[in-house]
């Protein structure tokens, strides 16, 4: 039960898109057509879902204060916190390269449609931003932490579907000039958000 | 440094000739890199509902983009193509880890606000952005004085749009250091016996992403050269 709601909280409620803002480069950039939004999102919830549970191990069994004690009990009092930010972004991008190099070598099909999108997911800040959300909010195990990528990812692969499907429809409608592409992505992604925080409070 | 060989004499330019002032001068505008280059929104927008942090956030980001350029940039002709991702992302990551731990120790109420963000700066696509746009074929003085444009241009969006949500959404102004400012008089508010009312709307996230729309839209309308087909 725990685990269905983290995930829906990480789809709806603690939103990446409209409730943290993060991956809004890659967001604005990749939303013209609803099929290369799709692909970006897949690539987003595969990606997120193989790293956080990378880190959540390194952040458990190395990283954190006392985390070291399964080496040696000496080590109890060993804090490598603060180079949390370097192996996070380290784990991000070698997983980025080695998740490139396995789709192209057994998913020839996938590759292709994911294929240039796979290298910008290393700077997307969802999935530093997933790594970040986890370490700051202590999952006591690694499966509500797999969740909660999970649900991350499914919640910022909707929000870009979405709002490639309004952009591709905005097309044909008269937007002010100055307000043309990003101005108005920008508003619309706001409105978005406001949608999205009636959403906020639910518990199953 | 003051006696330069005849050879590098000609080449050698005045420290704010005319091309380094523009450098600074036109991530303000034409090229913000919020607002133009659409980079580095993600930050942007989430930490914008006080000044103090938007304040602070600006000033990481700058300094960690001036660095990050500079090294880049005297490191360019060693870095090998192939990998050059992962030496940026490592060189920025060093510079935001000094950051994070200068402001747990001395601003550590904020820090704890701003939580993951600072962690963020490090994917923020300001900093990639203009590494690899700029430092990767560049000088570092070139380097830094692009670092210091682009880093200003971001801190002036970022703190006024916090001004207005600030104002707006909680009637006052907050600088580090000196803490919040009520600027609008007690007696105006309703449970005072006044007539104005905070406008909680303002504080939510979404609200950042239209104010931000509103800044993009007057300075097309001021700059038609901007406009977008679609």
């Amino acid at each position: 039960m725990e685990l269905i709601n983290i995930f829906i909280k990480g789809v709806f409620i603690e939103n990446m898109i409209f409730a943290y803002f993060l991956g809004m480069c890659s967001f604005l950039a990749v939303s013209k057509s609803v099929k290369t939004a799709n692909g970006l999102g897949l690539a987003v919830i595969f990606v997120l879902g193989v790293t956080v549970p990378l880190n959540y191990l390194l952040e458990n069994y190395v990283l954190k204060e006392g985390a070291l004690t399964w080496l040696d009990a000496d080590f109890a009092s060993v804090d490598l916190g603060f180079l949390s930010f370097l192996m996070y972004i380290a784990v991000v991008a070698s997983v980025v390269q080695l998740v490139e190099m396995i789709v192209e070598k057994f998913a020839p099909a996938l590759y292709g449609a994911l294929g240039i999108f796979l290298p910008l997911i290393a700077v997307n800040c969802s999935i530093l931003g997933g790594a970040l959300f986890m370490q700051d909010r202590q999952y006591p195990t690694l499966g509500e932490a797999t969740m909660f990528s999970v649900g991350s990812g499914v919640g910022w692969w909707f929000a870009i579907v979405a709002i490639a499907a309004i952009r591709e429809k905005l097309r044909y409608s008269h937007v002010p000039a100055p307000l043309r592409g990003l101005g108005i992505t920008f508003i619309i992604t706001g409105l978005m958000g406001l949608a999205f925080m009636s959403l906020m409070g639910i518990e199953i | 440094m003051t006696t330069a060989s005849p050879v590098q004499a000609p080449a050698r330019e005045p420290l704010f000739s005319k091309k380094n002032r523009k450098l600074i001068s036109d991530p303000l505008n034409d090229s913000n890199p919020i607002t133009v280059q659409v980079l580095g929104i993600c930050s942007a927008l989430a930490i914008t509902v006080q000044v103090q942090q938007a304040v602070i956030m600006a000033l990481s980001v700058t300094v960690v983009t001036m660095g990050g350029n500079v090294v880049i940039s005297m490191l360019r002709n060693l870095i090998p193509d192939r990998i050059r991702i992962i030496v940026q992302l490592v060189v920025v990551a060093a510079l935001v880890i000094i950051v994070d731990q200068m402001l747990k120790a001395y601003q550590p109420d904020v820090s704890e606000k701003l939580s993951v963000f600072v962690g963020l700066i490090i994917t923020n696509c300001i900093i990639m952005g203009r590494i690899e746009a700029y430092a990767l074929g560049n000088k570092p003085w070139p380097s830094l004085l692009d670092g210091l444009g682009n880093g200003l241009g971001y801190t002036w969006i970022l703190i006024s749009v916090a001004v207005v949500r600030e104002l707006l959404g909680s009637g006052a102004i907050s600088f580090p250091g000196v803490g919040q400012i009520k600027l609008l008089p007690q007696e105006w508010f309703i449970a005072n016996g006044g007539l104005y009312e905070n406008n909680n709307l303002i504080i939510l996230p979404p609200m950042a992403l239209v104010l931000v729309g509103i800044i993009i839209w007057v300075q097309r309308s001021r700059n038609p050269s901007l406009i977008e087909e679609h």
